[in-house]
């Protein structure tokens, strides 16, 4: 079973990728929890994102497009990186969520994604 | 056969086998309402065939054939099935030796529906429904909710189990005592608060007292390595023991000191010292076995004609350290005052969070009895008053108003 693990980072953490002093520690505690889904075989696939200043948001009303600076929500908490992993059951994902760095100071969220569509007439 | 005995036994078979049926049947879709809309299928056609054809010598059997049946049907979206070979599968079932020998999947059900991934307010009315096959509104009238809400709610939560693919299976072994702890707690919810002062819903009419009984029994049978599950039942048998006793024959209610021993029932006390004595052999005494032996020094009354107001402080404060809820503090608040420690009684009380006692009914009652002890008998009627108004049975208010 394939899930999407969402996880978010606070803006502290975020600051931390880039600060001279933190980053070595903040980048190897992701390591090491990559590193480790790796191991396991569970990552299909999985990136980091940019920071939410980087964010650009679309909404069409009225047929008229409107391109917003910013995430599409104002919350403490923003995307950070999301990983598809393939593993039996909600219980292993969440074993796997709770060795992510950021659950203990942020969140991290975990969706099934939806089975292949049916295929039409069959 | 007439068709109010296939009835019956089409009712009697849905009774006593549906959490076992649902188990088997969705224990690989992980599609509870999915199994339970089969049942509902299956029990339909057993009221169609049953009264012309005999009722089959294992009607478990028959009823998982024609729920597989039914499935099978909703997955193929609804194609119509080859009705000839539906017909011969369910003459083979009729055929099936009974279901003593199935693996029961029962307990598995009973913690996906108290998994943490679960809405924690919803577990117990889902393993209600689910495992027990009771319905919405009569589970939502035992726990004093909203019938429309809680159908919602059950939907949902459903929905979750079958779309979010929580784990169909015991739970490992590091992690057994922290999920069944919730299982037990869900139970424990069923049975109801209180049986001697608090809320007493499990003990009314339409309560769901036996349920979370049979649901403890099942727990015990299942699982004979967990000293917690023999505790939770042990606490449930004494209070059980004592349902007659609670009410005097006008009706009115019967505080714990005052019962008559001589109506408490002999045999589930017996049930309960056992299953204690058992539980305690394993050296962790949990939550649930000490409140199991508190309730057992209450029970030792009815041999000795004293109550052990000693052992009694001693375990609850052993069973404040395990669960200090605000019933627990309270309680051994009560405990403190009735071993003849006033002053201890009201740094207990004192403790607790003042925010939470507001409309706590037994912190109030417990207040009253402490103030009246100390002779401030203006402020004991206040806290009595309070009481009277935080009280849901009219029984336990009327005894409240003249006490």
């Amino acid at each position: 079973m394939q899930f999407m693990m969402l996880l978010t980072e606070t803006a502290t953490e975020f600051a931390h990728r880039d600060d001279p002093e933190k980053a070595p520690a903040y980048w190897a505690g992701w390591t090491a929890f990559i590193g480790a889904m790796a191991q396991a075989g569970v990552i299909v696939r999985g990136d980091g994102l940019q920071p939410p200043y980087s964010a650009t948001t679309l909404r069409i009303r009225d047929g008229k497009p409107l391109v917003q600076d910013g995430p599409f929500a104002d919350s403490k908490e923003q995307l950070g990186g999301y990983f598809i992993i393939e593993v039996p059951d909600l219980d292993t994902a969440l074993a796997w969520a709770a060795r992510a760095p950021s659950a203990s100071y942020a969140a991290v969220e975990i969706r099934p994604l939806l089975p292949p569509m049916p295929s039409l007439g069959g | 056969m007439n068709e109010d005995a296939a009835r019956y036994a089409a009712e009697q078979a849905a009774r006593t086998a549906h959490g076992r049926l649902v188990a088997r049947l969705a224990s690989r879709s992980r599609d509870i309402a999915g199994a339970e809309d089969a049942l509902a299928e299956a029990f339909a056609a057993a009221l169609r065939h049953w009264p012309l054809r005999g009722v089959p010598a294992s009607p478990e059997a028959w009823l998982l054939t024609a729920a597989r049946n039914a499935q099978r049907n909703a997955g193929r979206h609804r194609r119509v099935q080859n009705a000839a070979i539906r017909d011969l599968e369910l003459r083979q079932a009729e055929l099936s030796a009974p279901a003593s020998d199935w693996p029961d999947d029962r307990l598995k059900l009973l913690f996906v529906c108290a998994h943490p991934a679960i809405d924690a307010a919803i577990r117990t009315p889902l393993m209600l429904q689910v495992v027990l096959g009771l319905d919405a509104a009569r589970i939502a009238n035992a726990l004093l909710l909203a019938p429309a809400a809680m159908g919602q709610r059950l939907v949902r939560a459903k929905a979750k189990i079958r779309d979010a693919g929580l784990r169909f299976a015991l739970p490992e072994r590091e992690e057994m005592p922290a999920r069944l702890a919730e299982v037990l707690e869900a139970i424990y919810a069923a049975y109801g608060t209180g049986w001697d002062g608090a809320g007493t819903l499990a003990q009314q009419p339409g309560g769901l007292a036996e349920e979370a009984i049979a649901l403890g029994r099942l727990l015990v049978a299942e699982l004979p390595d967990q000293p917690e599950a023999k505790g939770l039942l042990a606490l449930m048998l004494h209070c059980e023991a004592r349902r007659g006793a609670r009410r005097d024959a006008e009706g009115r209610f019967v505080p714990l000191v005052r019962q008559d021993t001589r109506l408490w029932a002999r045999a589930s006390m017996a049930e309960a010292e056992q299953l204690l004595m058992d539980g305690a052999r394993a050296g962790r005494f949990g939550r649930f076995l000490c409140e199991a032996a508190i309730q057992s020094v209450h029970a030792q009354r009815a041999t000795t004609g004293r109550t052990d107001h000693a052992a009694l402080r001693l375990l609850y404060d052993l069973l404040a350290e395990q669960a200090p809820s605000l019933g627990v503090l309270t309680a051994r608040a009560a405990a403190l005052l009735e071993a003849g420690d006033p002053r201890a009684a009201e740094a207990a009380l004192a403790a607790l969070p003042a925010a939470r006692v507001v409309s706590y009914q037994p912190f109030w009652v417990t207040r009253a009895a402490l103030l009246r002890h100390q002779g401030r008998l203006a402020e004991a009627d206040e806290a009595r008053r309070r009481a009277v108004g935080l009280t849901e049975d009219p029984a336990i208010r009327d005894f409240l108003q003249e006490d």
